[in-house]
């Protein structure tokens, strides 16, 4: 019960109230510029929230016994972009072969996603706050929920912004961050909610 | 020898500011300017990144293979950052935390990537690393400003300096999330305003800002749609 409590409580922390995103402020490049429309928006997300969980699967035994062992802990920045790199370009390849719908679906983000700032920023984040792989697990997954959250809500609030008449200087670029900006305040709404749930 | 172009260092100020016009990084923007010495800090790291990387980038770009770059120039990268982050931890500490994730984030900072696949990698050493000091320096002075406006509003001081004591008092909303979002749109909008719009061409964030665009399948995938897929 106490092990579910503390998973529960990592991953509604990573996906809700220190959203990736919005209050984090990883990933924000395919944030702005991938959520113009619902679909790509769900798809871009879904490939974050797979690559998230496989990168940490991957870096976290890396770290644990064979840099840290040998106090290789430095070298952490190399390494985990370099596998993380190598990891996306293989699934790449075992998808376009053996999952092909998969592939259709996700394909064209993965290469993306390579240096999104939010999937590095996970499996160093799982580090610095000691996690044990299950825990890093859910952090990668409540991380990425997050992520995909965030990217639905926003698209939908473009959508919306599209009809609506906006200053000329503002157009474009800055009114997207402005709604960024709204839809990061009502994230401050759920500010400290997982402590009071679980603690 | 030929006439050096010294606009490639004044390039990356205003005209191209990376932050700014370019829009790119935005992730550390956003971050690390709830106060402006951290802006400084987080400039200069990857100023001295992006120089390092630019001059090592354009000295090799004869030998890197044209298939296998991008990892090649990450690694570059990487080893930069790593040399950046050892140095920060051991003699100026405070930058060290105060950066905390986002200094190995570095890495993946579209600005020095986009640098390396759009300038470095086709000019020589020397502007290679006129145009790394002159991104740096914009990407800092952008940082600078949109810190100042974040400090000076959400926490009433400059640099540390108390200004706004009897005037009003501190919106701490500005060095939160949304205060982030808020000024950096604000901010652009007054590059845009200022330029008569003339320094944003693209209006929408669009595949030829985006570094990985050589690189990025997604890009195909805009042509049949519209652009800024990316």
């Amino acid at each position: 019960m106490e092990l579910f409590k503390n998973m529960m409580f990592i991953l509604l922390t990573s996906s809700i109230v220190e959203n990736v995103v919005l209050a984090k402020f990883l990933g924000c490049c395919p944030f702005l510029g991938v959520s113009k429309k619902l679909d790509s928006a769900v798809g871009m997300s879904s490939a974050v929230i797979f690559v998230m969980l496989m990168a940490t699967a991957v870096t976290w035994p890396i770290y644990t016994y064979m840099l840290e062992p040998n106090s290789l802990g430095y070298l952490q920045t190399i390494v985990f972009i370099l596998v993380i790199a190598a990891l996306v370009q293989l699934v790449e390849f075992m998808m376009k072969k053996y999952m092909k719908p998969l592939y259709r679906a996700l394909g064209v983000y993965l290469p993306l996603i390579t240096t999104n700032c939010a999937v590095l920023g996970v499996t160093l984040l799982n580090l610095e706050n000691h996690y044990n792989f299950g825990e890093s697990m859910v952090n990668a997954l409540g991380t990425g929920l997050g992520f995909m959250i965030a990217m639905v809500l926003f698209a939908g609030v473009r959508g919306k912004m599209e009809s609506s008449e906006v200053p000329k200087s503002f157009q474009g670029i800055p009114i997207t961050l402005i709604a960024a900006s709204i839809v990061s305040m009502s994230f401050m709404g759920f500010a400290n909610v997982a402590n009071g749930i679980f603690k | 020898m030929r006439k050096i172009d010294w606009k490639i260092l004044t390039n990356g100020f205003i005209k191209e500011n990376p932050v700014l016009v370019l829009i790119l990084g935005t992730c550390p923007t956003l971050a690390v300017t709830t106060l402006a010495k951290n802006g400084i800090g987080m400039g200069l790291a990857a100023t001295f990144v992006l120089l390092g990387s630019n001059i090592v980038i354009s000295l090799l770009k004869n030998i890197i293979p044209d298939k296998v770059r991008i990892p090649c120039y990450i690694v570059v990268i990487a080893g930069f950052v790593t040399i950046l982050s050892s140095l920060l931890q051991a003699y100026v500490q405070d930058v060290y935390s105060a950066l905390g994730i986002f200094l190995p984030l570095i890495v993946v900072n579209c600005i020095i990537l986009g640098r390396a696949e759009m300038f470095a990698s086709k000019h020589n050493v020397f502007e290679a690393a006129l145009d790394g000091i002159g991104m740096g320096l914009g990407f800092t002075l952008a940082l600078v400003i949109i810190g100042s406006i974040r400090e000076i509003l959400g926490s009433g001081t400059w640099f540390g300096i108390p200004v706004t004591v009897n005037l009003f008092d501190p919106l701490s909303i500005f060095v939160l999330a949304p205060g982030g979002f808020l000024v950096y749109g604000c901010v652009i909008a007054a590059v845009n305003k200022l330029t008569s719009g003339k320094a944003i061409k693209k209006k929408e964030f669009g595949c030829e800002g985006c570094p990985n665009a050589s690189a990025c399948g997604s890009c195909n995938g805009c042509a049949e749609g519209e652009k800024g897929e990316c």
